[in-house]
């Protein structure tokens, strides 16, 4: 098994499809670059499906290739932590729609060989998850120990259980919402339009020219940083203070530090990520309704399912506030399904879900061991 | 593991294998018992997000919640018993929650501090000041036991509520001895009820 070359860092595989998409369209070939660590024990039973967020990549536990920096959950996947490639065979997969390997607007078109661009057709969050699934079928995992995710990636995990119910064993959703309120969605369109009018977007064909649509891709991303903060923690971290200046300038320089901080996230963002990407990815989540895809009532997506639930929310973020994890929580309770939710106290907003809270951990670790 | 007395006894009236949900479950040491002694499927809901992430911790499935508020979004039937140990008290409209743990639950166990305990009332008549008690330990402004209640007023209110008394078993303070049903009132600390509709 441990030759398996189907197994281990910077995989790629091509899966001839087609994938019959929600939105009518069918998409094939697809190509999924996808990680694992860890290895799949004899009855194939310790797998883990990690699921990234809206900005994030396969990269959860291994050196980004382009920033050279460390994988993006390493407080939640690593040796001695809830998810520990000692004990778990862990695989993470770039979201269909994404830029870092997955088939997505960057890709080249069968038909003539040229960027889709906005060509691609629109995505939904089912259509990652049916990704993800042919992925699986590809590496001959029928069941899931677990499906984990935050944000984006908790959307994911809520529709692979209410999509798959029987290859999903636990599902950890956290900082999520089962559907996109019209917040979430506004949000989205500011970033969308910042893109859009970059004079180097051209339509999204920009991929031959040397000029990226940066500007607009980076103004999205600034307006997206700020949701996923909190404003006692940017009070915390940056409050009034200058930036290596003693006085304002009386012009439109990065005077605050706040400033100064949002530019270099919206600048470094744009080395690493597709503006096309961004937005069929924003428009996948504003697509996103559980209920919807129900009969319009939630608890149908769970009815007899006997996946476990853990929800997780944090205090301070007002981007997927506790209120959605609720929603989700009293769906659960009336499908019977076995459920355990809670809130957790972070100055972090919804960024929490990615950075040091203990209780967290406890919780998805106590509630892992439980399942295995 | 020892469990406070009110719990022993739930614990040991619990049928195997029924499915519970214990409400204000704190740490889930009832649930995990009752999990590990009588292969009951059991559901917790806790207001304190540490006394939550411990009984995940145990592996148990337990939500943060509040006995006030979310008890309605469960289904009829859903459980053969709901379980409220030491929480009735602290409740806003604790006769709508009995109606909500009647309506979720075919059975429900239902166990409080008495107020009418003959320490309570002595230390009231004596000092003139709230009692405050093993069982009711702290302050008037600090406690969180807002609809203090005697066991003769809870057979009031479940008479008044049409609701059957299946058992009741009623403990002195500190030891797990049992009082009988006539002195109950005046020398029980605690009481314990099996209830159903």
């Amino acid at each position: 098994m441990t030759n398996d070359q189907r197994f281990g860092l910077a995989r790629s595989i091509t899966l001839p499809g087609p994938l019959r998409l929600d939105g009518g369209a069918q998409l094939g070939p697809i190509d999924i670059a996808y990680e694992t660590y860890g290895t799949l024990n004899a009855d194939r039973s310790n797998a883990i499906l990690i699921c990234h967020a809206l900005t994030g990549d396969q990269f959860v536990a291994s050196t980004h290739p382009r920033t050279g920096k460390p994988g993006w959950w390493p407080r939640m996947v690593a040796a001695g932590k809830p998810i520990d490639p000692e004990r778990h065979f862990i695989i993470c997969a770039n979201v269909l729609g994404g830029c870092m390997g997955s088939t997505g607007p960057g890709s080249a078109d069968p038909i003539n060989g040229l960027p889709y661009a906005m060509h691609f057709p629109v995505i939904t969050i089912r259509d990652m998850v049916r990704a993800q699934a042919m992925l699986l079928d590809h590496l001959q995992i029928a069941t899931l120990a677990a499906v984990v995710g935050g944000s984006m990636g908790g959307m994911q995990v809520l529709e692979w259980a209410a999509t798959y119910p029987a290859r999903v064993r636990s599902a950890v959703a956290i900082a999520t919402a089962a559907r996109h309120s019209a917040q979430n969605i506004a949000f989205h369109e500011v970033g969308r339009q910042a893109i859009m009018a970059d004079p180097n977007w051209r339509n999204g064909n920009y991929y031959a020219d040397n000029a990226m649509p940066s500007a607009g891709l980076a103004v999205a991303r600034m307006a997206a940083h700020i949701t996923y903060l909190s404003e006692a923690g940017l009070t915390e971290k940056f409050g009034r203070r200058l930036q290596a200046r003693d006085a304002v300038s009386f012009g439109f320089d990065a005077d605050f530090q706040v400033e100064s901080y949002l530019r270099h996230q919206g600048i470094s963002f744009v080395d690493r990520f597709d503006a096309n990407s961004y937005l069929y990815i924003t428009r996948a989540m504003d697509y996103f309704d559980l209920a919807e895809e129900h009969g319009g009532r939630l608890a149908n997506a769970f009815v007899g399912s006997d996946t476990r639930f853990c929800l997780i929310s944090f205090d301070s973020d007002w981007l997927y506030p506790t209120s959605e994890s609720r929603e989700i929580v009293h769906a659960l309770n009336a499908a019977g399904a076995a459920v355990s939710f809670v809130e957790l106290s972070s100055p972090f907003g919804h960024d929490a879900f990615l950075l040091d809270v203990p209780e967290m951990n406890r919780v998805v670790d106590g509630f892992l061991r439980a399942g295995l | 593991m020892t469990l406070r007395p009110d719990l022993a006894i739930i614990a040991a009236n619990v049928a195997s294998g029924a499915r519970v949900l214990d409400i204000g479950c704190g740490d889930g040491a009832l649930m995990a018992e009752l999990r590990d002694r009588k292969q009951v499927d059991a559901r917790g809901i806790e207001i304190d997000p540490l006394n939550v992430s411990l009984a995940v911790a145990r592996g148990l499935s337990v939500i943060q919640g509040d006995a006030d508020t979310d008890l309605s979004y469960y289904p009829d039937d859903t459980f053969d018993y709901a379980i409220l140990s030491q929480t009735l008290q602290t409740t806003r409209a604790p006769d709508r929650v009995l109606h909500e743990l009647l309506r979720i639950g075919r059975r429900a166990f239902v166990s409080f501090p008495n107020f009418a305990y003959w320490r309570v009332r002595w230390s009231l008549l004596w000092s003139g000041h709230m009692p405050v008690t093993a069982a009711l330990p702290v302050s008037w402004y600090e406690t969180e036991n807002i609809h203090q209640l005697t066991i003769n007023d809870f057979r009031t209110f479940v008479a008044d509520h049409g609701v059957v008394v299946e058992n009741a078993w009623f403990l002195s303070g500190g030891s797990a001895r049992r009082i009988g049903p006539a002195n109950a009132n005046w020398r029980a600390e605690h009481a314990v009820f099996l209830l159903r509709r």
